[in-house]
């Protein structure tokens, strides 16, 4: 690196330039690479913004400890009264069955969600128990590491087949199936379109998976084009943005709150439309409609193919514990890996896995007993309808059928105190009901308070009489 | 009692991430391979019908399960035919290519150790006699309860559980719900919301996590079992209060549990209840691992330390490990409780627990308080002890690096390099025995390990056999260090 050479140049600014510049050319590149990193450095430092230091890091340790004596913390609860209504469970001392037993008084059960009345079902109790003399009873350890028993693979494999699917996915917990499986597929960015009448668990998923969550009104097909409208035209604003964001559609088969059924045929046109994935819930669709109990898809006779993933729960006509999800192998084979109820949990006990699979066997031997249950559903819709001061709200053929009042008073607690008597009265008279429970300050849509009427396959002609007439008289004795 | 955590050499931490690098090369070489046609794709692909949709998975998301996990997940998964006892029959499998399918061959490998499942106090058990209560309310209830705790769900058994469950722990009362992961994330959102505040350490469950992000509190964490990081939070805490707008906290809730199941380590509950009286915070304990399996009568780690339970604001803990069910408990004082009874998520809409589940949990705890009239839990308790004693002691002895209390009966042994987890897990099952190792990114990515579960039902043979297989392993899978002795 020799000193520059004096040449004559004249007036050329460009060679000018180049004699300047030759000992740079000439420097090492360690050296050039510095010099290049700390003009950089420089140029963020005056570009980035100033903030005020922190005025509280200067307190003396005297005023620390005054401060620390001071500071009162809520206590850890809020007080609650003794007599809060959701304080006080009615009790049942022996099985949930058909006859119930309820605060001592043997009842007609029309509470449980026992659609096909497998929990007093013999030959399911009798392969819970061969399994139990097998297994035991907890499998000790999660899917992952030695928790999953040849049971929990065949009943993957049977409720892949019943439903006609590729795969299928169990987890040990209903509430944490659906809650599990969004937050594995959508993420913070992506853009979910929800029933507002969505249920409880699905409304933690979609909190946990942070994406946007848009409602739209219950079952109304135009509120959702709308919406989805309003995304396209977003969409074709920032183009590359919306090449990667996920979009989805959540809703169930037959809604828990509302138990009326979701417009599966025109969901799959604006599936295809708008190009948005479907996740359709059938915790209490599976096992009732459908000629052989597959669920709305069936109902409504839609290709399952159309629908990305279906998720249930086990514990409503299947009467065990425990919730799948089934679709195809594309998208269920993700949640072994990401879903977190599935991976960080313990597996399902082989006893109820295998209940399970003895209720499938039975729903596959005889698929009489679906179209049984719908006609005691049309049969028991009917017997409601003439009760005075309260309206039956559901589908003919939905199993789980709410009691609004009429005329709301004004105020929730006092509908819910109005509703209760009437469930007490039942109660006196031999008729198990139940209200419907929701958390009313966590609800997103809190549905009217309601009284849930159950209709399971065991309910005989009598049994349905004696429920309507008594819930007639209860309606005539108390809102008058 | 002793907690060691030693670090690992320079060399090791560099020829692990080495390794990391080229396989991670690796990857990106067989991807390109997979995109070009030169290598069958075996990725389940998207429907014909949907290839213009926004694709489900981005290609990077995928990359690690593709190219490193696909490999290897032969570990993992493996499916088990028998009573996860103290040895089990693990079902075998075999991949014709390279573990993207697997199929049963049909024939089980019977009698292995089983090291990798929870039965701290085997009560993972088939006996008839034992299990007789069970098998009678299987057949009086059946096996679900289709409805939750505050409609119809609420049976009598359920009611005896928790006084059990209460009297068990030295509380006031308790609750019982049917998951133990779904106990966290549906109850920590009924006990904070925003405004909160939620320190939580280092290595907390995931479901404690999530449960922490559901309520909606501010989350700060600090580093794991480390009194100082804690208390430089809650000073900060309490005195410059919310960011921002400098309000004080509703309330200062901190988030620990009694063994952390990743690093055998157990929770330094006396320094943290003298933190928690002096700031006046709140204590959640998630006793998960350590109900049942520490203290001198197996009542955890309140025991353990031999601390009055009432200093713990919230005492949660599963029943999947030490009593051989499912489901979990939240216990303490009445308000705490009544207040869950209300208000906690799993009440008003998840399932309540299954009947023979329940069963099996009252008859479990009454045999470790001795209620049922032998002294067969009390034995078993200390009979894991000795197990936990004697096999930490002589790995030690052996040279092995092990993580963790001496009293823990989770026993994480560091084999740091990612090929050599995956080696020691095929090697082990080979001679029989079954043992669960992690690795990244459950662990830190130069801490992957194997880990060994001890049971009360696991004889000092088998234990022997288990450390003198690891001790004559190969020195290409275990390299075990210098001064091993196998006398």
């Amino acid at each position: 690196m020799g000193s520059p050479q004096v040449v004559r140049v004249g007036n050329n600014t460009s060679a000018r330039l180049i004699l300047n510049t030759w000992p740079l050319v000439c420097a090492p590149a360690y050296h050039l690479v510095l010099e290049g990193i700390l003009i950089l450095w420089i140029i963020r430092l005056l570009f980035s913004k100033t903030y005020k230091l922190q005025e509280r890091s200067d307190l003396t340790e005297k005023e620390k400890e005054d401060l620390i004596e001071e500071w009162q913390p809520e206590p850890l609860v809020p007080p609650m009264s003794k007599d809060h209504p959701s304080l006080n469970y009615d009790i049942v001392t022996g099985p949930p069955s058909h006859k119930i037993i309820v605060n001592g008084k043997e009842c007609i059960n029309f509470a449980s969600f026992n659609f096909l009345g497998f929990l007093d079902n013999e030959r399911v109790k009798q392969k819970a128990l061969t399994s139990l003399r097998r297994y035991g009873v907890g499998t000790c350890g999660p899917r992952g590491f030695y928790g999953t028993f040849d049971v929990h693979l065949e009943l993957e494999d049977r409720l892949a087949k019943f439903m006609k699917t590729e795969e299928a996915i169990i987890y040990s917990y209903g509430f944490a199936t659906i809650a599990s499986a969004i937050p594995a597929y959508s993420k913070r960015g992506d853009i979910v379109f929800v029933d507002e009448a969505a249920c409880f668990s699905i409304q933690k998923g979609l909190q946990a998976s942070r994406s946007f969550i848009k409602y739209f009104k219950h079952n109304d097909m135009e509120d959702l084009e709308r919406l989805l409208k309003e995304q396209e035209i977003e969409d074709q604003r920032n183009p590359r943005k919306a090449r990667v964001t996920r979009r989805f559609i959540i809703v169930e088969g037959l809604y828990i709150n509302t138990a009326d059924v979701c417009p599966l045929p025109d969901l799959v046109k604006l599936k295809y439309k708008y190009k948005v994935r479907i996740f359709l819930e059938e915790s209490m669709s599976f096992g009732v409609l459908g000629e052989h109990g597959r669920g709305v898809t069936e109902h409504f006779g839609v290709n399952i193919d159309d629908i990305d993933l279906i998720s249930a729960n086990m514990e409503n006509a299947v009467a065990s514990i425990g919730g799948f999800c089934c679709g195809r192998s594309f998208v269920i084979d993700h949640q072994r890996l990401s879903g977190q109820g599935y991976c960080f949990s313990a597996s399902l006990p082989p006893m109820l896995a295998a209940a399970a699979i003895e209720a499938l066997n039975i729903m596959e031997e005889d698929p009489e007993i679906f179209a049984i249950l719908r006609e005691k559903c049309k049969h028991v819709h009917k017997a409601l309808q003439e009760s005075p001061g309260v309206k039956v709200i559901g589908e003919a053929y939905a199993p789980a059928l709410h009691l609004q009042l009429e005329r709301s008073s004004g105020s929730r607690d006092t509908d819910v105190k109005m509703l209760r008597s009437i469930v007490d009265y039942c109660l006196e008279r031999q008729i198990a009901l139940t209200l419907a429970r929701y958390l009313d300050k966590e609800e997103r849509f809190l549905p009217p308070p309601s009284i849930r009427v159950v209709v399971t396959i065991e309910q005989t002609e009598e049994d349905i009489e004696k429920a309507a007439s008594c819930i007639r008289e209860a309606a005539l004795a108390i809102l008058k | 009692t002793q907690q060691s955590f030693e670090n690992p050499p320079m060399y090791v931490a560099v020829m692990t991430y080495l390794g990391f690098g080229i396989v991670t090369l690796f990857g990106y070489f067989r991807d390109f391979l997979r995109a070009v046609g030169l290598e069958k794709c075996h990725i389940a692909r998207e429907r014909e019908e949907q290839k213009d949709f926004v694709p489900l998975y981005q290609d990077f998301e995928n990359f690690y399960t593709r190219n490193l996990y696909m490999r290897v997940r032969d570990n993992w998964n493996r499916p088990i035919c028998s009573l996860p006892g103290p040895v089990f029959d693990v079902m075998e499998r075999v991949s014709p290519d390279y573990n993207w399918t697997f199929s049963l061959t049909g024939k089980t490998i019977d009698n292995v150790i089983n090291m990798g499942s929870y039965n701290y106090l085997g009560f993972a058990e088939n006996d008839g006699d034992f299990l007789k209560t069970v098998a009678d309310r299987t057949q009086q209830y059946g096996l679900g309860v289709c409805s939750t705790r505050q409609e119809m769900g609420n049976l009598a058994i359920h009611e005896e559980l928790e006084q059990l469950v209460a009297t068990f722990l030295g509380v006031e009362s308790s609750m019982i719900f049917g998951m133990g992961f779904a106990t966290n994330s549906m109850n920590i959102p009924a006990l904070v919301g925003k405004g909160c505040l939620i320190l939580s350490d280092e290595l907390n469950h995931t479901s404690l996590i999530l449960g922490a992000r559901l309520s909606g509190a501010t989350i700060w964490v600090f580093k794991h079992n480390n009194m100082q990081s804690l208390e430089r939070l809650l000073r900060e805490a309490v005195c410059s209060g919310q960011p921002r707008t400098h309000r004080p906290w509703r309330k200062v809730l901190i988030m620990v549990e009694g063994i952390y199941s990743m690093e055998g380590s157990v929770v330094r509950l006396p320094d943290i209840v003298a933190l928690k009286k002096k700031y006046k915070a709140y204590l959640y304990l998630d006793e998960a691992h350590s109900i049942g399996a520490v203290g001198p009568t197996g009542r955890g780690v309140t025991e353990l330390f031999g601390l009055d339970p009432s200093d713990i604001d919230v005492m949660m803990g599963t029943f999947t490990k030490s009593f051989g069910a499912a489901g979990g408990y939240i216990a303490g004082k009445k308000e705490l409780v009544d207040s869950l009874r209300s208000h906690s998520h799993s009440a008003v809409y998840a399932s309540a627990m299954s009947p023979p589940v329940t069963e099996q949990i009252l008859r479990a705890m009454k045999c470790i308080m001795g209620l049922d009239g032998t002294t067969v839990g009390q034995a078993r308790v200390h009979q894991l002890a000795e197990n936990t004693r004697y096999f930490r002691s002589r790995l030690q002895e052996m040279g092995f690096i092990i993580y963790g209390n001496d009293d823990s009966p989770v026993v994480p042994i560091l084999l740091y390099m990612p090929g050599k987890v995956v080696a020691f897990s095929r090697a082990m099952l080979k001679r029989k025995i079954g043992v669960v190792v992690v690795g990244f990114p459950a662990t830190p990515i130069t801490e992957a390990r194997a880990r060994f579960c001890l049971s009360a039902a696991h004889t000092k043979a088998m234990l022997d056999q288990v450390m003198y297989t690891c001790a004559l392993l190969p020195t290409h899978v275990i390299n075990i260090g210098l001064g091993v002795s196998m006398g």
